[in-house]
């Protein structure tokens, strides 16, 4: 009887924790989720409701109006999208190459000078020159200021990823590098025919990091691009129409017109969703390697 | 890391000459030479140019031309108050981001792991992170549509329920809450997976004994799980220290920006460094502000990682 009752006793209490866990989850989940209601609804409501009323979590006044103004005079975020793509693509194509030929190396046994440069690479991480004289070289002895360059450049790589890309490498085996060697293959060769194919999974995290970088950037932009290019950066153009009045106008138009009619709050709203859109439908694809990479990451980092 | 470490001693046993390995590897120095030569344009570099903090830099005369002034700079940044406040912020706000952070992380990594449901699972954890995943600008974004005074959604919430509207972007003392807040919501989900994927190492036997033993949900929390976590937790707590003088750049700028109402209690050093480059184009105190964040930050990580190696070798960067 008495066994019983602590039986009962335990399912209970086990049940308890069941209950509280399915609750906060869901809960936090929503929290996540909430704020990109937000902004969709927002970006569907009609000016003069907003103006009144504010925003809230359903649509006021469904419309697409502030979508038509985002592609009124659509050279402006087109453009920017343009650039946008170029550079994730271009940048994540490149960045992957030289991060996963670097981290095959530095984890290869059989290479003298592994330690050297590993440590080269990682001492960036520990002291840095800083912003300021960081900016002065580039912009002034590089002659990069307002040059696409000097965004896409420097988000290539880091440390960080290097690091990440070679606890993956070392985690495939040494024998199918031997073996490549036994067949007479060069290094070059092997990482290629042999090791790039079995690196999947870190290409695909790595790959999801540096894209990621490129599609959210817009630091880099505000220091090297400014407003001496066409065409600026998809989060740099969301960020001078989410921040300057003035500029939003501007960039809507083209030039110096006033438009009374111009729906100010929710046009920021469809901006954001318009500068965001994609990048959130490439997450669910691979999400399976993300996972399992940045727990790889976590045991050494 | 051990065992590499006795694989690189057989591996330099044969002493070869330099020559002969520079010319045996070439090949693979090759394929590292980009991102050498990466890290030489774009972090070596601009090294000497620290110098500027020691300067009263004007663009005319350049870094090596502009008048020495030895550590004026400094003592201006420090008889001020400006570095002491700038150093105070950074280093509370990021004790509050780690410390409340790592907490809410491992219990729902632990909640998450008591989830029978895959469907649920799945859902919820593609749902978590989706914070991570959207740029910081689009958080200020969102922060505008919640906080702003005349059309944001909290105060037209507050107006509907016949509440007065507040002017929350002129309050400064509300800020390192929802700084913490938007911290918390873009950090959390990434966070909780990592330390999910450590509960989900652990030897599942010992839990399976457990249960056999008749422990409940809760004892096995608080008598396996936790206690297995207590390393990983140690870990990332003490390198987060050695990354205390860094801040969320990000976040505050796209938050914050050039609202000097709220200065008091949201400025921390990278949004100094940069404000004070970018909008007053003073890069001698940008600079001394820099170099003063990379030194301590310097020490700070060489002190972590010495108490990472006495708690766990294994662990240690270097």
């Amino acid at each position: 009887m008495a066994q019983q009752g602590t039986k009962i006793k335990r399912t209970k209490s086990t049940k308890a924790v069941k209950i509280v866990s399915y609750t906060v989850i869901a809960l936090f989940s929503l929290i996540c989720l909430l704020p990109f209601i937000l902004i969709i609804s927002a970006s569907l409501s009609t000016e003069g409701v907003i103006a009144k009323e504010g925003f809230g979590i359903l649509p006021k006044g469904l419309t697409l109006s502030a979508y038509m103004w985002v592609f009124r005079y659509p050279k402006m975020i087109i453009g920017s999208y343009v650039v946008t793509i170029l550079m994730t693509v271009f940048g994540t194509i490149v960045g992957l190459l030289i991060i996963s030929m670097t981290g095959y190396a530095l984890q290869r046994k059989d290479f003298p000078f592994r330690n050297a440069i590993s440590f080269f690479i990682y001492f960036t991480t520990l002291f840095s020159a800083g912003m300021a004289p960081t900016f002065i070289w580039i912009s002034r002895y590089l002659n990069l200021r307002g040059s696409y360059l000097a965004v896409f450049l420097q988000l290539l790589m880091s440390p960080w990823l290097i690091i990440l890309m070679k606890n993956f490498a070392k985690s495939v085996p040494f024998e199918i590098t031997e073996s490549g060697k036994i067949d007479g293959a060069g290094d070059f060769k092997i990482f290629i025919s042999l090791i790039l194919p079995m690196l999947k999974p870190a290409l695909a995290t790595v790959g999801l990091f540096l894209a990621l970088g490129y599609w959210n950037e817009w630091y880099l932009s505000s220091l090297y691009l400014g407003s001496q290019v066409d065409f600026k950066p998809l989060q740099y153009y969301l960020y001078g129409i989410i921040n300057e009045a003035n500029a939003l106008k501007g960039s809507v138009a083209g030039v110096n017109v006033t438009f009374s009619d111009l729906p100010s709050n929710t046009l920021k709203m469809a901006t954001a969703v318009v500068a965001t859109g994609p990048i959130i439908f490439l997450y669910p694809f691979v999400q399976k390697y993300f996972i399992s990479g940045i727990t790889v990451g976590a045991v050494k980092g | 890391m051990k065992k590499n470490k006795t694989g690189a001693a057989a591996a330099a046993a044969p002493k070869k000459p330099f020559l002969k390995k520079l010319k045996d590897s070439r090949t693979l120095l090759l394929m590292c030479l980009p991102a050498i030569l990466f890290f030489i344009v774009f972090n070596y570099c601009p090294l000497p140019g620290v110098y500027i903090a020691f300067t009263n830099y004007n663009f005319r005369d350049g870094i090596f031309g502009s008048p020495f002034v030895g550590f004026k700079n400094f003592e201006f940044l420090i008889r001020s108050g400006e570095l002491w406040h700038l150093t105070r912020n950074t280093v509370l706000y990021n004790l509050a981001f780690i410390v409340i952070g790592n907490v809410l992380q491992i219990a729902l990594a632990i909640m998450l792991n008591e989830i029978g449901s895959k469907l649920f699972k799945k859902v919820s954890q593609t749902l978590m992170f989706l914070p991570y995943f959207i740029s910081v600008v689009l958080i200020g974004a969102i922060a505008f549509n919640i906080l702003n005074y005349d059309t944001g959604a909290l105060n037209s919430l507050i107006r509907a329920t016949g509440g007065n509207p507040i002017k929350i972007y002129s309050q400064a003392g509300i800020w390192p809450f929802i700084i913490l807040f938007c911290n918390l919501w873009q950090q959390t989900g990434y966070g909780s997976v990592v330390y999910f994927a450590s509960i989900c190492g652990i030897d599942s036997s010992m839990i399976e004994a457990a249960e056999v033993d008749g422990a409940t949900s809760w004892q096995r929390i608080r008598y396996i799980i936790l206690p297995s976590l207590k390393p990983t937790f140690i870990i990332l707590l003490l390198f987060a220290l050695g990354g205390i003088m860094k801040g969320n750049f990000g976040l505050f700028w796209n938050l914050i920006g050039n609202n000097s109402q709220l200065y008091s209690t949201t400025n921390i050093i990278e949004t100094f460094v940069y404000r004070t480059m970018m909008s007053q184009n003073n890069f001698a105190t940008s600079s001394a502000v820099g170099l003063y964040q990379s030194i301590f930050g310097f020490a700070l990580v060489m002190f972590s990682n010495w108490l990472v190696k006495r708690i766990d070798p294994d662990y240690a960067l270097f």
